[in-house]
């Protein structure tokens, strides 16, 4: 890259980790704080500028935005190489919106030690952005794993109960499963002949050349199980609701809505289009893990919780069901509805996560059996938790229902039979949503809350936690209403990919 | 002997090569002159003096890695053979003496003790180690590897009035010498066996390595010969802490003052990498013997390594046996690098990492330590955060550099062993250090733990734990060098730049 002009993904991944070096080198607290504002907002700012340009882009590869870079490891088939696709755009413009609304969360929530806090966050969201710009598959994992340190950090700092116990179940699991799929990474670069990482020259290599079967079998087992513990795949979730119920606000809400989402775009970008045997061999077990395990066992599971963020984490599991369920598939339409439902449901968890927060504030508990009545004093913020259960049971009109229904028709192709324990799955995240809602807005206090309540009635939402929740809510409704603003570019990658790997 | 052969061995000696080891003798040797012309007054310059002799040798040595500036080959008639790697593997040690000295300022201030005698064996055993790595004769090894342990049986019972520190010079003693013997008569068979004029391309000079591996290419199974390689490996699994030879490092890790510990862990291991590299490839017409047994060992030092790290509360004892699971790692690149060219460059930077981010530990483990240097447990740094946020930022980066995780210079390390191994087709050994990779993260995550995480701990309990002892303060060169090997560790960690070019180039 020899022209001048600035390339935006690399300014998005540098602008926060250059602030958060400067926070770590000492810059003083007023400053940091106000840095903060821009290092979480210049890479929204740019999110949202590359996603109104992508379509006016040259495009090179498949990919706009096209860039690389040495580190000096040329030799090994290693560099920096940035770049979006159809695929990529989506979740990249999600990290620079949910980056946002929790590191404006954040800065007014006044946490001890805020300076570490937000220098943490900044990390996170560098790492964030750069997972979903890089095309080098050793970056692409290289910056998942920049952005996980910071959460057992701060799970491990400003956790609520079991914080301990929860940041070293967390780095246990979650390494296990950056380890296999570093292994299967490896595997592929090895395997394929191409000395390279960059999937570019990945793909070309691979489409004139196709693994061998087994070796195929092999390398997608290690990735879906690699990727499968990171992103809860039944039986690895647990790590999940026990971390998210820990984990300070603005950790879940990046963690469970942006970070998650990892495993199933390296399942999408990485694992479908070169390893199509692989798929084939799996997709039974996949399939049957997906809609077995995550979306009836652990929905029935969610159903029996009593705390809220415990509902919250483990319907995430639940939602991450239908990402499988949608993968197995292997097609276009179910590839994409996978891609919709992970930018959905990145928005609508983290919203969920940030008002668990709000209601924590005013009630001092996340006991559902010790709330209620709070939409009477608080209307704003019974209305935005509202919102965003519809937005999670899938409701049309919110981004959800697209992912969901797109991946539905897919799925009805593959097996008529998890269709409808798919569709079931519906049913069971609207009986424990609503009755969340109903629990902490509705009907008279109950137990301690009631006396707490009458003699400090709660506020109502402020500014400071409108806003971001303003941004999430907006963002559901624009794509929920006008989802061909993300489709249209996804389908065009993901035509042009799968139909050339098939 | 014909005068003409002897003129023409020395002819080859060229002194000039060994120039920074020579110096680094020198200033072993003004060392001890100026402590007894010196007023006691001046006393506590002479470290200075030490670390400047070293500083002074390391920029010749980098310069001499350039292009035109190379020594490469044979000196001192086959003794000492001089390549890119070992002019790389002169600076580790020199480096490795830096950071030995600048622990020692921390350490030896807390004890009653004579100073300068630690300086001058370090140094000493600096030069051996340097000679070690370039050494390409049994006898060259042999000698060069008695310098470094007789160094060593000193400087582990260094402070001697502790009795954990005499024990553990006594165990390392012991165990040390037998390891000798058993090296020694590992060379001794393969000195008959080479030298035996009834075998096919026998040789006058079975000691050298060259000749040594010429005769194994002709004689690839030879039993005499098998046997002396089976006791050789072993000789040096000792050195390097591998299974089933890693029964005295917790012990003397423990008892060793924190300097010395350092120095063993990074200097003894790595010494014993690069001659178990030089090794593999003499007997690379034997790797249907020494590749199997390799594996085993490999695969029984990661587990037990880790394993047994778990349980652990000292800290010295802890990283004393990560260091044992370290060596599994390592040796799995040597084992990748039989096939695998690009494994050598991966075992060197493996040692890198490992050394940046063990005196990064072993530097705060100095300034956390207190009079009873033995006594080190995980419990003495909760606050650490709090009091002292650079030193614990400093140790979270070393121990996470040591765990692997990235972007640290230790995960590249990790994942360019992973590579080789991947490629030299290991694929169980792989699965094997993959899962000790996760157990690891236990242990090295619950020292950071207590390090940051604030515990509320009952206080019944609070007598039964050991109080902490107070924290040194970090003098200006600690400061700099503490934020220097976090800096490389970080910087390591997602820019290469050059090294990475050597490493490719295999």
């Amino acid at each position: 890259m020899s022209n001048l002009t600035l390339d935006p993904l690399l300014l998005a991944i540098a602008a926060p980790l250059a602030l958060a070096l400067a926070i770590a080198l000492g810059l003083p607290k007023r400053w940091s704080v106000r840095l903060a504002y821009a290092g979480f907002g210049l890479p929204a700012l740019l999110a949202l500028y590359v996603w109104w340009s992508y379509g006016a882009q040259v495009q090179a590869h498949g990919y706009a935005f096209l860039s690389s870079y040495s580190t000096g490891l040329d030799g090994l088939g290693i560099h920096l190489a940035l770049g979006l696709n159809g695929i990529s755009l989506p979740l990249f413009v999600l990290a620079g919106l949910v980056g946002l609304a929790a590191g404006l969360y954040a800065i007014q929530s006044g946490a001890e030690r805020l300076k570490l806090y937000l220098m943490l966050l900044l990390v996170m969201q560098g790492g964030l952005m750069g997972v979903f710009a890089s095309v080098d598959v050793f970056f692409f994992y290289f910056f998942h794993e920049l952005a996980l340190i910071p959460t057992f950090i701060m799970v491990g700092i400003w956790g609520g109960r079991d914080r301990s116990y929860a940041a070293m179940k967390l780095t246990i699991y979650l390494t296990l499963g950056a380890m296999l799929s570093l292994v299967g990474l490896i595997a592929l670069y090895v395997k394929s002949g191409a000395n390279s990482f960059d999937l570019i020259a990945l793909r070309e290599v691979i489409a004139a050349r196709p693994l061998a079967e087994t070796v195929q079998h092999n390398i997608f087992g290690l990735l879906m199980f690699g990727f499968g513990i990171l992103v809860s795949l039944w039986p690895f979730h647990t790590w999940a609701p026990l971390g998210y119920g820990a984990a300070p606000s603005s950790a879940a809400m990046l963690h469970a809505g942006v970070l998650k989402k990892f495993g199933l775009y390296g399942l999408i970008q990485i694992a479908l289009p070169l390893l199509p045997a692989g798929v084939a061999h799996w997709a039974q077990v996949l399939a049957l893990l997906a809609a077995v395990g995550n979306v009836l066992v652990v929905g029935l599971i969610t159903m029996a919780q009593r705390d809220l963020k415990q509902v919250i984490g483990y319907s995430s599991v639940m939602h991450m069901g239908y990402a499988f369920l949608g993968v197995a598939c292997f097609s276009v339409l179910g590839a994409g509805g996978v891609v919709l439902l992970m930018v959905a449901h990145g928005l609508s968890v983290a919203l969920l996560f940030l008002l668990a927060t709000s209601i924590h504030h005013r009630t001092h508990t996340f006991d559902l059996t010790q709330m209620g009545g709070l939409a009477q004093r608080t209307p704003v913020l019974a209305a935005f938790f509202v919102a965003g259960t519809f937005a999670s049971i899938g409701l049309p009109g919110f981004a959800n229902f697209w992912g969901e229904l797109t991946i539905f028709v897919a799925l009805w192709k593959f097996s008529h039979v998890l269709t409808v324990v798919a569709v079931s799955g519906v049913i069971i995240s609207a009986v424990y949503g609503l009755r969340a809602a109903v629990r902490v807005f509705f009907g008279p206090p109950t137990g301690a809350f009631a006396i707490v309540a009458a003699a400090h009635p709660p506020s109502d939402l402020s500014w400071n936690e409108k806003f971001p929740a303003l941004i999430l809510l907006a963002a559901l409704l624009f794509i929920g209403f006008w989802p061909q603003s993300l489709s249209a570019p996804l389908n065009a990658t993901l035509t042009a990919v799968y139909t050339a790997a098939n | 002997m014909d005068p003409t052969a002897l003129q023409a061995i020395a002819a080859n000696n060229d002194w000039v090569t060994i120039f920074p080891e020579l110096l680094l003798g020198c200033v072993a040797l003004v060392l001890l002159a100026l402590e007894i012309v010196l007023p006691v007054k001046y006393h506590s310059y002479l470290p200075g003096v030490a670390l400047f002799g070293v500083l002074a040798i390391i920029p010749s040595q980098i310069i001499s890695l350039r292009p035109g500036f190379l020594l490469e080959g044979d000196t001192f008639n086959g003794l000492l053979h001089q390549s890119h790697d070992s002019q790389v593997m002169r600076v580790f040690f020199l480096v490795t003496a830096v950071l030995v000295c600048l622990l020692g300022t921390v350490s030896l201030a807390k004890q009653r003790m004579p100073h300068t005698e630690f300086y001058h064996i370090v140094l000493v055993v600096t030069a051996a180690l340097m000679l070690l790595a370039q050494s390409n004769h049994f006898v060259m090894l042999f000698v060069a590897l008695e310098t470094v342990t007789i160094g060593f049986y000193i400087l582990v019972s260094y402070f001697r009035t502790s009795p954990l520190s005499l024990e553990a010079g006594l165990k390392y003693l012991i165990l040390g010498a037998l390891s000798s013997s058993i090296l020694l008569f590992g060379i001794v068979l393969l000195y008959g066996a080479a030298g035996n004029l009834m075998r096919p391309g026998h040789t006058g000079s079975p000691m050298n390595f060259d000749e040594l591996a010429g005769f194994l290419a002709a004689n690839p199974h030879n039993f005499l010969a098998g046997v002396g390689i089976v006791l050789v490996l072993s000789g040096v699994a000792f050195k390097i802490g591998a299974f089933p030879f890693q029964i005295w490092v917790p012990d003397v890790y423990q008892g060793a003052p924190t300097p010395v510990t350092a120095f063993l862990a990074v200097g003894s291991k790595a010494a014993g990498f690069v001659i178990l590299l030089t090794l593999v490839r003499t007997f690379s017409a034997y790797a249907w013997l020494t590749l199997p047994i390799l594996t085993l060992m490999a695969a029984a030092t990661l587990l037990f390594g880790n394993l047994a790290a778990l349980t652990q509360h000292n800290v010295k004892r802890l990283i004393g046996l990560s260091g044992v699971s370290h060596a599994g790692f390592l040796l799995l690149g040597v084992i990748a690098a039989a096939t695998v060219p690009m494994a050598f460059g991966a075992v060197y930077f493996y040692l890198f990492a490992y050394l940046i981010a063990s005196f990064a530990v072993f530097g705060v483990m100095a300034h956390v330590a207190g009079p009873n240097d033995a006594d080190q447990e995980i419990s003495h740094y909760a606050g650490l955060a709090r009091e002292r946020p650079f030193l614990a930022l400093v140790l979270a980066i070393g121990l996470g550099s040591l765990a692997g995780i990235p972007p640290l210079a230790g995960f590249m390390g990790k994942l360019f062993v992973f590579i080789g191994v991947f490629e030299s087709g290991h694929y169980g050994l792989l699965a094997v250090a993959v899962v000790s990779m996760v157990i690891s993260i236990y242990y090295y995550f619950s020292w950071i733990r207590a390090a940051f995480f604030e515990t509320w701990t009952p206080p019944a309990n609070a007598e039964a734990v050991s109080p902490r002892p107070a924290l040194t303060p970090v003098t200006v060169p600690l400061f700099v060098m503490l934020g220097l090997l976090a800096a490389c560790t970080i910087l390591l960690g997602f820019y290469q730049g050059p090294l990475g070019d050597w490493l490719a180039a295999r």
